[in-house]
């Protein structure tokens, strides 16, 4: 893993997986949006509104998947000191909260026509919203402090203990039995979705998925950039 | 000769929570902010009883989480900027234990008066009877979380200039289960549904600060004295 410490070796690895990360977003993004929106079945119940769960789920799904890696990556830069850890967290914390923010908001335009409202103080619905807080609160500490190594190490600390939300997210649906529908994709038992609209959510989900990898990627690559630069600055102004 | 380390402990303990009462301290204020903003309320709303009554409980804990926010901004600030918090550090308690220290302290001095007044706050909201009780005690059981957790932020802002609002936007999202607990509670117990749920898990939302709080205020506050 120290490897990837040299940022140079970090960018030459990310300009490998980059090609191939943009040709499956790419291919997964037009394939799922063409099944979502036109090659699968509206539901019995719940018509054409139904399609908004092929943005809706994938985009929950990375909006935590995202916050484990801004933590996971926190972890690593509070315990090893790894230098690329904390501006891998700095990197994630935007993708993270747009992913979260696009959730939020493709459930309430779901909720109004499905439950008659666009906002309920469900478990879920809640946590979710407090999981928005942390993303901004991360991303504010980041720009609290003038020295940038000391904001991150803040920052990571704060994002591990954030970590608590998580599992009150996964599991809010089986502890407060409220409006927001149990899992049914991964749960015990095998999904309980219909193939028809399965494929398309996992090829949905690969996109986003994929998204997230090219974004994080470009703004890694940025980050580093950006750190060059200063120090060249500092260079040029002090040498 | 070394004191032992309860004694020093203890010296902390004192020392912060004389601290706050001593004139310009946390404690009065953080109680009087209390009082009034209660009162706000009951302008804002109007004077119904029902109204008031059916948020008394509510009112109560969200005002008692903001004093206590309030009150934490200075957890750590104010020995920070006179170099005092560098001497603790050196402590055989270790910063952890400084730490722990200074948030029972808080908590003794700062939280434990606003539970105490909460009963005429109370009274003011028109809660009703069956309310008290349970209100006090879901206070007594959650309010240590908001001490614990709120240090944490403290803690990471105490070296930004006007750390306050960031601390807020740091501390009030980790703030959420303990409010929705405390007022689960009262109102399970005023719906005569039972409150051991709401309790029980306000009460493992304190136990996991507990584990957390004081460790994570050390790093943050070893970060701030690097």
């Amino acid at each position: 893993m120290h490897r990837f410490a040299n940022p140079a070796e970090f960018n030459r690895l990310a300009d490998r997986i980059l090609p191939w990360a943009i040709a499956v977003m790419a291919i997964s993004l037009v394939a799922g949006l063409y099944l979502a929106l036109i090659g699968s079945p509206p539901d019995y119940q719940q018509g054409e509104s139904v399609r908004i769960m092929y943005i809706h789920v994938p985009a929950a799904w990375m909006a935590m998947f995202t916050y484990m890696v801004m933590a996971g990556a926190s972890f690593v830069a509070i315990v090893w000191r790894h230098p690329l850890a904390e501006l891998a967290g700095k990197a994630a914390a935007p993708i993270g909260a747009t992913f979260t923010a696009l959730a939020l908001i493709t459930g309430s335009l779901w909720g109004k026509p499905m439950w008659g409202t666009y906002w309920q103080w469900d478990g879920r619905m809640t946590s979710v919203l407090v999981l928005f807080f942390l993303y901004l609160g991360y991303m504010a500490i980041w720009h609290g402090f003038d020295d940038e190594e000391k904001a991150g190490r803040a920052a990571a600390i704060l994002a591990l203990v954030g970590v608590a939300n998580i599992p009150i997210i996964k599991f809010s649906v089986d502890w407060w039995n409220t409006l927001h529908q149990p899992a049914s994709v991964f749960r015990m038992g095998g999904p309980t979705i219909a193939d028809s609209m399965l494929w398309p959510l996992f090829i949905m989900a690969t996109a986003f998925q994929a998204y997230f990898v090219v974004v994080f990627l470009w703004r890694m690559k940025l980050e580093i950039n950006q750190r060059k630069l200063s120090v060249m600055n500092r260079a040029e102004v002090y040498g | 000769m070394s004191t032992p380390l309860s004694a020093t402990f203890r010296a902390i303990l004192m020392r912060d929570i004389r601290l706050a009462w001593s004139q310009g301290g946390t404690g009065t204020m953080a109680l009087s902010f209390f009082m009034i903003a209660v009162t706000l309320f009951a302008f804002g709303v109007g004077p119904e009883p029902q109204v008031l009554a059916r948020i008394a409980a509510g009112v109560i804990w969200v005002v008692a989480l903001l004093a206590c926010l309030l009150s934490l901004d200075r957890l750590y600030q104010a020995d920070y900027e006179d170099g005092s918090l560098d001497d603790l550090a050196l402590s055989p308690l270790g910063l952890t234990g400084v730490a722990a220290a200074k948030i029972l302290a808080h908590w003794l001095a700062t939280v434990v008066p606003l539970i105490l007044i909460a009963p005429l706050l109370g009274m003011f909201m028109n809660l009703a009877p069956e309310g008290y009780g349970i209100l006090l005690l879901s206070l007594l059981v959650g309010t240590p979380a908001l001490s614990l957790i709120g240090s944490i932020g403290a803690a990471l802002t105490v070296s930004v200039r006007r750390g306050g609002v960031l601390m807020a936007l740091l501390v009030l999202p980790l703030y959420i289960p303990t409010l929705i607990f405390g007022v689960g509670a009262v109102d399970a117990a005023m719906g005569m549904v039972g409150s051991s749920a709401n309790l029980a898990l306000l009460g493992a939302v304190t136990l996991v600060a507990l584990a957390i709080g004081p460790f994570a205020s050390a790093a943050a506050l070893r970060l701030a004295l690097e």
